[in-house]
């Protein structure tokens, strides 16, 4: 079980959680089990989303494993220029 | 993937990296060799052009081309109608951008176009196309586009993170932050809040978009054309014409800047299009009133901050709420502005609120660090203005608070090691800080920060027979990337520089490459290269180790060369690059390495950025007197290109800072659409920006390579009104900072 920090906008999506607790050690795990369990979330998981992992930033990548006392934050979908 | 992996801190001592060879495009472009997108051109080739609207926003009732097509030389007209559904919704948006439906939405949108046999005719027939326009009420401006009964551009695209009741101008609300603002600001011995703007400012970049298309009745597609990214235009070209992408070759031109701008398409669908239906190669150029009015600037921001402070200087709480308008469409980069607005700082209450809003105005596109300037615009006037007020030091506020390892991000990670801190002390102890000031002269600090990422990289790397080097790259280059490349590529195989030649490879050639943007490619591109560069090696090590007749583990490379590695190895003359390329017929075949990745988990980017300013108290004019950046470039791989782009985010920014806006008139048309009006910085109105590189090896790097593309124009917006406020006695809290602006904010100080 992996402890996820979710932005302020997407509360609504998570019962107000800013915390949540997901069954994953990977980021296809990670992204199913939100959106199983707070299916609210899927439009933003539709439009983008990044994720950090250990204070590293990860936008596509399924197998990238999350380990139970990894810091998990979900971000807004990284753009550049 | 993770990277951690191939941080291997083998190379402590570079020979190639870290040296300033010429730059393998220079003579081609001082000479006129080299191949921008509208220097292309094909046998048969029409002159496609681009009816666009006058309105700010009308229903399109009918449009009538009949006599458009039966003009002489005239080979094809496409409106909306000429291009199918699109299923996705951001693609679907470009494709409206590209070519209006049923409304024209801003001053220039693309209503029709048509491909004849030469410019002369095409604009003849543009004026044969009748189109019944009823005008709507518009609305350009972020705060009045938010009102409840401002004039609407789409109703029910809001998604569900607005609030019931908004304009429906609004399509998302986006907040981030922790900790409790209010108990935070308790704790200040003042409260500061402000209110910001910043106008939209267009990427400048000097070469006009420009195409070349070609379909052939089988459907086999080819474009050239300038742009950020090839890979982009043929994957969303595809999506939009409903062809496979395998049947869409796309090869990028040179390219004559970007910033951003140039990583979505305007004119490529349309040229498509049009090749497709005349059966004819099909050439577009746009001019510069068409960029100005058509193509992305960047969104226009109105941005409120409170921010408590303590009377030594600790940040007890920050809080903004942002509101950008990205032109017609959803999509402002107001989620980028939210989440670096307080990013350099170790605050334990803050938050950020933004919101995307749509105005008559073009699509917005990326432009370097897309969103992040106006926020740190905002912020870092008011640190300013808080530390000055006490009488502190604005460096030392700034190092005060400055987030370091182990700081909670305002966005939420915590942060690794990072280099803000030391950017600061580099300033502080720099000759510029102590430097004595004139009358009517300021001086002006700021920070700023930059996410960076990596992406879908495919490099190929080829051994010639003659012991030369080709590398293969799918990004093109805007920032300097073949000399990088190259310089990574001789490091690894120990080879002078001017052995490796890099070139950019057209979608066929190479698998899929995300667009030269986010800061990546020095980073993702370099690493791929490094990697593709050890497989190489590992297969001429095979190759000598079977000349040699002992075990490929037993050879080892150094210094451009395959050696036994030890004295069980046997007794072996090394054999050199060349040498093991001139027998690869005869040990198996081509000698190639390459590496595919999608390069995640970049490391962020932070730089400080101190600036003179002189104001002419009779005029407002501004003058920049003097100009220093302070950035962290992890390993600089090519000084002179990481100093270019420390500089020319610096210029861009002054520009932005000092006289670059969109300026719409009454009837929401843009009055300003020439490089004339539309004032950017040029040489002489400049010092020599001067740079200092840190270099804090990024250990997701096998060289330490951080990405600087973007970061250098986060923090110029707030430094120069920082100085232009401390040297007209008078905070700006509005960009552009033109001289009427600056004449009045003084005449109206002084009463």
């Amino acid at each position: 079980m992996v402890q996820v920090k979710v932005f302020g906008s997407l509360t609504s999506a998570t019962d107000g959680r800013s915390e949540v607790n997901i069954d994953a050690s990977t980021l296809r795990e990670l992204l199913d089990g939100l959106a199983e369990q707070y299916p609210a979330i899927k439009p933003q998981l539709e439009r983008g989303i990044s994720v950090a992992i250990d204070g590293k930033v990860y936008n596509d990548s399924w197998f990238t494993p999350i380990h139970e006392d990894s810091e998990v934050v979900l971000l807004a979908r990284l753009k550049g220029g | 993937m993770a990277l951690d992996s191939k941080s291997d801190g083998e190379k402590l001592n570079f020979k190639v990296i870290g040296t300033r060879p010429l730059r393998p495009d220079g003579i081609d472009k001082v000479t006129g060799r080299a191949r921008f997108g509208a220097d292309m051109s094909a046998p048969g080739m029409l002159v496609g052009l681009v009816l666009r609207s006058p309105h700010a926003h009308a229903r399109i009732k009918s449009i009538d081309t009949s006599a458009a097509e039966a003009l002489t030389g005239v080979h094809a007209v496409v409106t909306r109608a000429d291009f199918g559904a699109v299923e996705n919704e951001a693609t679907a948006d470009v494709l409206d951008n590209c070519m209006a439906g049923d409304k024209a939405l801003y001053d220039g949108h693309a209503v029709a176009a048509v491909a004849a046999t030469s410019g002369k005719i095409a604009k003849q027939a543009l004026k044969l196309i009748e189109i019944d326009y009823e005008p709507l009420p518009h609305v350009t401006d972020v705060d009045a586009a938010m009102q409840p009964d401002a004039p609407s551009l789409h109703d029910g695209r809001a998604n569900e993170t607005v609030p019931e009741g908004m304009s429906p101008n609004v399509m998302a609300r986006h907040e981030f932050g922790h900790g409790d603002i209010e108990a935070g600001l308790a704790q200040a011995d003042r409260v500061l809040e402000r209110t910001y703007r910043t106008e939209a400012t267009h990427q400048g970049y000097i070469e006009p978009h420009a195409c070349l298309a070609s379909m052939g009745p089988d459907g086999q597609a080819d474009l050239w054309c300038c742009t950020q990214g090839h890979y982009m235009v043929r994957n969303t070209c595809a999506e939009i014409l409903g062809i496979e992408q395998g049947q869409l070759r796309v090869t990028a031109s040179e390219i004559g800047g970007g910033f951003g701008g140039k990583t979505t398409v305007f004119l490529e669908p349309v040229a498509l299009k049009l090749a497709q239906k005349s059966g004819r190669p099909v050439k577009m150029v746009m001019s510069r009133a068409e960029v100005l009015r058509a193509t992305g600037p960047t969104a226009s921001s109105s941005i409120d901050v409170r921010i408590g402070m303590t009377k030594d200087g600790r940040i007890t709480a920050g809080f903004a709420e942002l509101r950008y308008q990205g032109g017609a469409y959803p999509g402002s980069p107001v989620d980028m502005g939210s989440m670096s607005a307080f990013a350099p700082y170790d605050l334990e209450n803050v938050k950020t609120v933004g919101w995307d809003v749509v105005t008559n105005r073009p699509k917005q596109a990326a432009y370097r660090a897309p969103g992040a300037p106006m926020a740190a615009f905002a912020v870092e006037s008011a640190i300013d203005e808080l530390a000055k007020g006490f009488g502190l030091d604005p460096l030392e506020v700034r190092l005060k608070n400055a987030a370091r390892e182990g700081t909670r991000a305002s966005y939420g990670p915590t942060y690794p090691a990072i280099g803000l801190e030391a950017t600061l002390r580099k300033a502080k102890d720099h000759p510029h800080w102590s430097a004595p000031l004139g009358p009517n002269q300021g001086r002006g600090v700021a920070c700023g920060f930059w996410f960076n990422f990596g992406g879908d990289t495919c490099v190929s790397l080829n051994i010639t027979p003659d012991g030369t080097v080709t590398l293969s790259e799918g990004n093109p280059d805007i920032g300097g990337s073949r000399a990088s490349m190259s310089m990574m590529a001789a490091e690894e195989l120990g080879i002078p520089y001017d052995k490796v030649r890099t070139v950019i490879a057209d979608t066929g050639s190479l698998g899929q490459n995300e667009v030269t943007d986010g800061s990546r490619v020095t980073f993702a591109v370099g690493l791929a290269t490094i990697e593709a560069a050890r497989a190489a090696k590992r297969e001429m090590c095979k190759r000598a180790a079977m000349v040699w007749g002992i075990d490929e583990e037993a050879v080892v490379w150094e210094d451009g060369a395959a050696k036994p590695a030890g004295p069980n190895a046997g007794d072996h003359e090394p054999m050199s690059l060349a040498e093991i390329a001139a027998i690869a017929s005869n040990t198996g075949g081509p000698i190639a390495g390459h590496f595919e990745v999608n390069a995640e988990g970049a490391g962020v980017s932070f730089a400080t950025h101190m600036v003179d300013t002189e104001v002419d108290p009779d005029t407002g004019a501004v003058k920049i007197l003097r100009y220093t950046v302070f950035q962290d470039a992890g390993k600089a791989v090519h000084p002179s290109y990481v100093e270019g782009q420390f500089q020319g985010g610096a210029v861009q920014g002054i520009g932005w800072a000092l006289n670059e806006e969109y300026i719409y008139g009454e009837d929401g048309i843009l009055q300003n659409p020439g490089f004339l009006d539309y004032r950017i910085p040029v040489a002489s109105d400049l010092p020599m920006i001067d740079t200092v590189i840190l270099e804090i090896p990024n250990p997701g790097h096998p060289y330490g390579v951080r990405g600087v593309g973007e970061t250098s124009i986060v923090p110029p917006l707030a430094a120069v009104a920082n100085a232009v406020s401390e040297a007209a006695g008078v905070r700006m809290t509005a960009l552009p900072m033109s001289p009427p602006r600056v004449l009045a904010a003084i005449q109206s100080e002084n009463g």
